[in-house]
């Protein structure tokens, strides 16, 4: 064993330790709601899509949870599974990029921050892409960018609606400019979609920002969101730093979205699938289609 | 002539500059004949200059970037554009200062010109934003492409931003909105685009006005997907960081190149573009000719989907299938 493959091991031991103990806290039967602090019964949340009874609050879920609550049963058949990201820079800050994807891998089980595929909603075909924030804060690099293309081109040229859930902070800066690039390459794949007249929608959550609000996050035909998601372009403090000010309360909010006309509606989660169906119905795609 | 700004690594040179002045002086006074020794320290001062901006380093470059004198958008159309005409405003609204845009000509060829302005001193800065344009600029750009569009001129654009514009009216005009409309109505434009960083290409504010079918880079610009800054704060959680982001982060033309993002690396004169304006705007002139002829030689259907390939190329993975890594090319 050479001295970096103990260090490797020593780290997976490490990170093992650390899942055990977070399952440890969640196997409770009770949990507490951070936004008011009720105690709710585990089972209450789950069967109530992670959404509070009492507050409303919608607990964030990764994206294979996203996929079971949204799509009919046993109907989404990924795309591009296999596709993997490499570390085209040699990037190393306090940590090497190469060991960031190490660690997201292991404690996801993903290869990168997206799953794309094919599926039904409401017994409606749909080609459905969700990011998860899990994996280095759903950074958009080159895996994230190149599967989603692929879902995008597929949708085209299968006439498929498209459906993209955003969690992001933005362009993954350890891939560089590459990163940056996929915001353009996600954005020419639209443009193809849409000039052939196919419906485009994302679905913000909490929280899209950066790069993929500047990017496939904006482009809906119709852009939807969750209750009280954090959607904006540049970060809370900057702006606080560049205008020495108090910024409103419920700045960058899927509300102030609302409010400002960047969002045609917000859905809560619990009534996804449904709202889902019926405005694919109206823009005329058909069940068992 | 205006005092040079200099920068920190080029103090080894004002030793030198200094000697040469003062045997100007002296020759302005007296009989002597010096012109030999003048000949002398100016090909000595030329040579160390070139050998130090040969070796810059990549956050040294963003100092030549960021250089109060380097040449402007509005100084490039001045020393190559004629019957120069700015055209105003976003049709909502507002006219942004920090991101200029109009018809001219070069060499007889009308063309729509469109770029990021910073300006020259503090209160310049002040009046342009520092060159970050709001959501305003960014559709006004979209506005103006549109018209080239309809009446075929072909979209030049100058690229110099620290970014596009963090603030609490741009959120609240949707600044990722306007630049993600850009983004997608750019690859649908008829006409040839070319996009040139002339200073800093801040992010997505750079990118706002970058899908082009050619993208050029002067020798000492910067491209960056975050700057450095912001990047070492994030990531090192030190600001003070930033010389490692900007090395680790790939910023410069030749790493750019090599990316298969940047098309061509135009050499700058020794010392930079603001030593010698008008050689940097006649590399710049002769650069757009060239891609301008070649572009304008292609059928819309092919100049749009090669501008679609382009982009759809970059990007770094492993597909297992193939067990092959493919980078672009």
């Amino acid at each position: 064993m050479s001295l970096f493959d103990w260090f490797a091991a020593r780290r997976k031991d490490q990170f093992v330790g650390k899942v055990i103990q977070e399952t440890d806290e969640s196997d409770g039967l009770w949990g507490k709601c951070p936004e008011c602090g009720q105690v709710v019964y585990r089972k209450d949340l789950l069967t109530n899509a992670n959404v509070c009874n009492n507050c409303g609050h919608h607990n964030r879920i990764n994206c294979e949870e996203r996929i079971k609550l949204l799509v009919d049963e046993g109907s989404f058949k990924p795309l591009n599974k296999n596709l993997s990201p490499l570390d085209p820079l040699g990037f190393k800050d306090r940590r090497a990029y190469a060991d960031r994807l190490r660690e997201s891998q292991a404690s996801t089980g993903m290869k990168d921050g997206v799953m794309t595929g094919l599926c039904q909603v409401e017994d409606i075909s749909l080609a459905l892409a969700v990011m998860d924030f899990r994996f280095m804060g759903g950074s958009m690099g080159s895996v994230v960018g190149e599967k989603i293309t692929r879902l995008v081109e597929k949708a085209t040229s299968e006439k498929l609606p498209l459906l993209i859930i955003c969690a992001s902070g933005g362009a993954r800066m350890q891939e560089g400019m590459l990163s940056l690039m996929q915001m353009a390459k996600i954005s020419g794949a639209l443009e193809r979609h849409r000039e052939a007249n196919h419906l485009y929608m994302p679905l913000l959550t909490h929280p899209t920002t950066g790069g993929v609000t500047a990017s496939f996050a904006m482009l809906g035909d119709l852009i939807l969101a969750e209750p009280k998601a954090l959607i904006g372009f540049a970060g809370r403090r900057v702006i606080e730093q560049t205008l020495r000010e108090k910024l409103p309360e419920n700045f960058q909010t899927a509300e102030y979205l609302l409010e400002h006309g960047f969002v045609d509606k917000i859905i809560p989660r619990t009534q996804l699938r449904k709202t889902l169906g019926t405005l694919l119905t109206l823009h005329g795609y058909q069940k068992g289609k | 002539m205006a005092r040079r700004y200099l920068l920190e690594f080029e103090k080894p040179l004002v030793e030198l500059e200094k000697q040469i002045e003062q045997i100007r002086e002296l020759a302005r006074d007296s009989e002597v004949d010096v012109s030999q020794q003048l000949l002398q320290l100016e090909t000595l001062a030329a040579r160390r200059r070139d050998e130090i901006f040969r070796a810059l380093t990549p956050a040294e470059k963003i100092q030549v970037a960021r250089h109060p004198q380097r040449p402007s958008t509005l100084d490039f159309i001045q020393m190559f554009c004629e019957d120069w005409i700015e055209l105003h405003g976003d049709r909502s609204c507002s006219d942004d200062s920090a991101l200029v845009g109009g018809i001219a000509r070069i060499d007889d060829k009308a063309v729509m010109l469109i770029g990021q302005q910073k300006g020259r001193d503090t209160k310049e800065n002040v009046a342009r934003n520092f060159g970050m344009a709001k959501p305003g600029g960014y559709r006004k750009a979209l506005r103006l492409m549109n018209h080239a569009d309809r009446f075929n001129l072909p979209i030049i654009c100058f690229i110099d931003t620290p970014g596009a514009y963090a603030g609490l009216l741009a959120e609240e005009q949707g600044q990722g909105e306007a630049i993600a409309v850009n983004l997608r109505e750019m690859f649908r434009l008829k006409v040839p685009i070319i996009a040139t960083v002339i200073g800093e290409g801040g992010s997505g504010g750079a990118l706002g006005i970058g899908v082009a079918d050619k993208l050029l880079m002067f020798e000492h610009s910067v491209y960056t997907v975050a700057s450095p800054e912001a990047c070492a704060s994030i990531l090192w959680r030190d600001a003070g960081k930033a010389p490692e982001a900007a090395s680790a982060l790939k910023i410069t033309g030749t790493d750019l190149l090599s990316l298969g993002i940047v098309d061509e690396v135009i050499k700058e004169p020794s010392g930079g573009n603001n030593w010698a304006p008008l050689q940097a705007g006649e590399a710049l002139k002769q650069a757009l000719l060239k891609y301008l002829m070649e572009l304008s030689a292609l059928p819309v259907q092919t100049l749009r989907d090669k501008r679609y390939e382009k982009f759809r190329r970059i990007g770094s993975f492993l597909e297992p299938s193939t067990q092959e890594g493919q980078l672009i090319s």
